[in-house]
């Protein structure tokens, strides 16, 4: 057995990520304490030629490495390249906070780039292992990080509901995939692909398989009944790991369903279609409704992620080829916006406080009247107001919906988008017309995350004067 | 292949039987005892299967090596059984519905219609040449060589995890220092002479002490 190298190139990014993982971890060993901003340094340089190597790989035709269980193909270089530049984000606002509360440590970059480098393999992945390896990476970093503040007993609480939850959910997604598997013999995409293709649909094993599967994606999603989780992990973790949390694992998992219902049981999109479907209504549903009740702005915005997820369903039960692209563009973007949301929280944040209280936000504009301009234009853009782009990627995901002739599922999802307008705009309504607080001091921030967030906040406007290019990205990897 | 088929049957009821007495012991000591009789049992299905190394690997570091470290820990933890419990009575109807809709569903579905022996022929025996170790050693490094290397990155990230969630360095933590330990001279560091005053004189002490308490009481 010969071992060709040329294995190695499409999965140069995951090894950039693994190797600055490691050298964090050696380099954390020795360094003076005075000197630990050494590592976030290295974690950003790292994540910069992960990037760069994303690009340089990136391009041309589909290729199968690893005996298939790897695939690098525009899907996978887009997906990556969205994963890195929001991490990228995430590491620059979460130094601050960290660094205040005594938690800038080696763990956190090397948990972070873990993560990171679990989302990279799911979006890449060809086999069921692979998958499934790539989300449990993902996930066991995400649990151990949401409990990292070690003295917060809501921290802890948070971590064990998301575990015990998250274990839950792996196990249905793995009896699924061994239901798919005994069903069809393999655990490689393709060839799952090929025995649904000559057996057809009547073998019931497989419709079993793709409900445990779903449940399981829906779990990773947070969609409702699926959510539990959500909102306590959201509220519990601290707020560069909910950051973390709330933004780029939804590429990734849009990556897994993308993966595990099209490429894997594509055959089958009749009887998960009526799944995803029950799954949307009930998130936007919920999602926009319960949010309007909440005073803790981490829990609104766990609310808010549900509903969002409705919106990525709606784009995946589509089932066409300009559905996946709508439901890619809204997740691409949608990363964006949540980090843009908690990137604010953090800078609100100071030694000994949390921004945690929809009240902390108010009169942000006579505090720092940049800043407020961009959480507004997050909001805006969250609640789906033109010219933003959170409205092009409402407005594509509807059409795409209208298309296939659910006139009503798109007049639902409307209604009640319209109703979650409600909660944003109160949030802009604290920025600009309430009074701070008599005690609150001067936001404090450096150079670099100023410059982060003024860039994520006028991408967000930017894309949604221009989203021609991130568009035709998206279509051309589904070929619409 | 009757007799085969015997033990099949026999493993398999031991190995059902187990699991059910796992979920259903009161003392988690006995259930983890139980678990360790099912991973024996599934080994001994494994070996029927002709995956000897399978079985053996089974038995070695699952029985062998976690389930004894999980017996440790259990008696380590102080688990109190009653909050444990408390739940159990109130939520038994409603999870008691849902287990056997859900068994029944799926024996419907992994009935033989669709996992019968018709649908899956036997296999024909591997050769007695056929190296279990060769082939499984082969299958790892080759064509799930990308998988492998993920599962090792995934155990260095349970001991990132382990290492900062529980390593605190507490200041009062009493530890021997082994290197010091050995630089231990004979004289000055094992001997050390004090001076005591004899018990003698401590007797003679005491019952001065007493005659003038009980003088003092008297005058008062």
């Amino acid at each position: 057995m010969h071992f060709d190298a040329a294995n190695l190139l499409p999965i140069l990014p995951e090894i950039a990520v693994l190797l600055t993982a490691a050298i964090v971890l050696v380099v954390d060993l020795y360094i003076d304490e005075r000197h630990r901003e050494v590592i976030h340094g290295l974690t950003l340089i790292g994540l910069v030629v992960a990037i760069a190597l994303t690009g340089v790989v990136g391009g041309g035709a589909t290729e199968l490495v690893f005996a298939g269980n790897v695939v690098r193909d525009p899907l996978a270089d887009l997906l990556k390249g969205a994963i890195l530049v929001v991490s990228l984000l995430v590491f620059i606002y979460a130094r601050p906070w960290l660094r205040d509360r005594g938690m800038l440590v080696g763990e956190f970059y090397m948990l972070g780039l873990f993560s990171i480098l679990g989302m990279l393999v799911m979006v890449a992945a060809n086999s069921f292992v692979t998958v499934y390896l790539g989300l449990e990476l993902l996930a066991l970093s995400l649990y151990a990080l949401v409990a990292f503040d070690r003295d917060s007993s809501r921290g802890a609480e948070a971590a064990m509901k998301y575990f015990v939850l998250g274990a839950l959910g792996s196990g249905m997604l793995l009896y699924g995939i061994s239901m798919v598997y005994g069903a069809t013999g393999s655990v490689e995409f393709g060839a799952v692909a090929e025995a649904l293709a000559t057996q057809g649909m009547e073998n019931k094993v497989l419709v079993f398989g793709l409900v445990f599967m779903v449940i399981g994606i829906g779990f990773k999603f947070g969609a409702v009944p699926f959510h539990m989780w959500l909102p306590d992990v959201y509220e519990g973790a601290p707020t560069p790991v909910v950051l973390l949390l709330g933004s780029a694992p939804k590429i990734a998992a849009f990556g897994l369903a993308i993966r595990l219902l099209v490429d894997g049981l594509g055959s089958l999109q009749a009887d998960w279609q009526g799944m995803l479907l029950i799954l949307a209504v009930l998130s936007i549903g919920l999602g926009n409704v319960v949010a309007i009740a909440q005073r803790n702005i981490k829990r609104m915005l766990a609310y808010s992620t549900i509903s969002h997820v409705g919106f990525i369903f709606l784009g995946l039960l589509a089932g066409t080829e300009q559905g996946y692209a709508a439901a890619m563009f809204y997740t691409i973007t949608y990363a964006v916006m949540a980090t843009g949301a908690f990137g604010i929280l953090i800078i609100l944040s100071r030694k000994g406080f949390d921004a945690e209280r929809i009240e902390d936000l108010k009169g942000l504009n006579e505090r720092d009247s940049w800043y407020a301009a961009m959480m507004a234009l997050v909001m805006f853009s969250m609640a789906g107001v033109p010219p933003l782009v959170g409205f092009m990627g409402k407005l594509l995901v509807l059409e795409a919906v209208v298309r296939i002739g659910f006139v009503w599922l798109a007049v639902v999802a409307v209604i009640f988008s319209i109703i979650g307008a409600f909660y944003y705009l109160r949030v802009v309504r604290y920025i600009y017309f309430d009074k701070p607080e008599e005690d609150a001091p001067a936001l404090a921030s450096s150079g670099g995350v100023r410059v982060a967030m003024s860039l994520n906040g006028l991408a967000l406007l930017a894309l949604g004067v221009f989203p021609a290019t991130l568009l035709a990205l998206c279509q051309s990897v589904f070929g619409a | 292949m009757g007799f085969e088929k015997f033990l099949f049957y026999v493993f398999a009821a031991i190995t059902v039987l187990a699991a059910g007495m796992v979920v259903t012991r009161r003392n988690p000591v006995h259930a983890v005892l139980y678990l360790v009789l099912a991973f024996f049992s599934s080994a001994a299905l494994w070996l029927l299967l002709e995956a000897e190394f399978l079985g053996l690997v089974l038995v070695l570091v699952y029985v062998g090596a976690v389930m004894v470290l999980f017996l440790f820990v259990l008696m380590m933890l102080d688990i109190d059984l009653a909050t444990l419990r408390a739940g159990f009575i109130r939520y038994l109807p409603l999870g008691v519905v849902i287990a056997v809709v859900m068994a029944v569903q799926i024996l419907l579905v992994v009935g033989p219609g669709n996992f019968g022996a018709e649908q899956f022929p036997t296999p024909a025996a591997a050769a007695a040449d056929v190296s279990n170790i060769e082939e499984v050693g082969l299958l790892l490094y080759t064509d799930y060589v990308y998988p492998f290397e993920l599962a090792a990155v995934i155990l260095l990230v349970g001991i990132i995890a382990a290492i900062r969630l529980t390593l605190r360095r507490r200041p009062g933590t009493k530890y021997l220092d082994p290197t010091q330990q050995i630089q231990v001279r004979k004289g000055p560091d094992r001997v050390r002479l004090v001076s005591q005053v004899s018990t003698a004189g401590l007797r003679e002490e005491q019952g001065a002490r007493d005659v003038a308490q009980s003088q003092e009481d008297g005058s008062a």
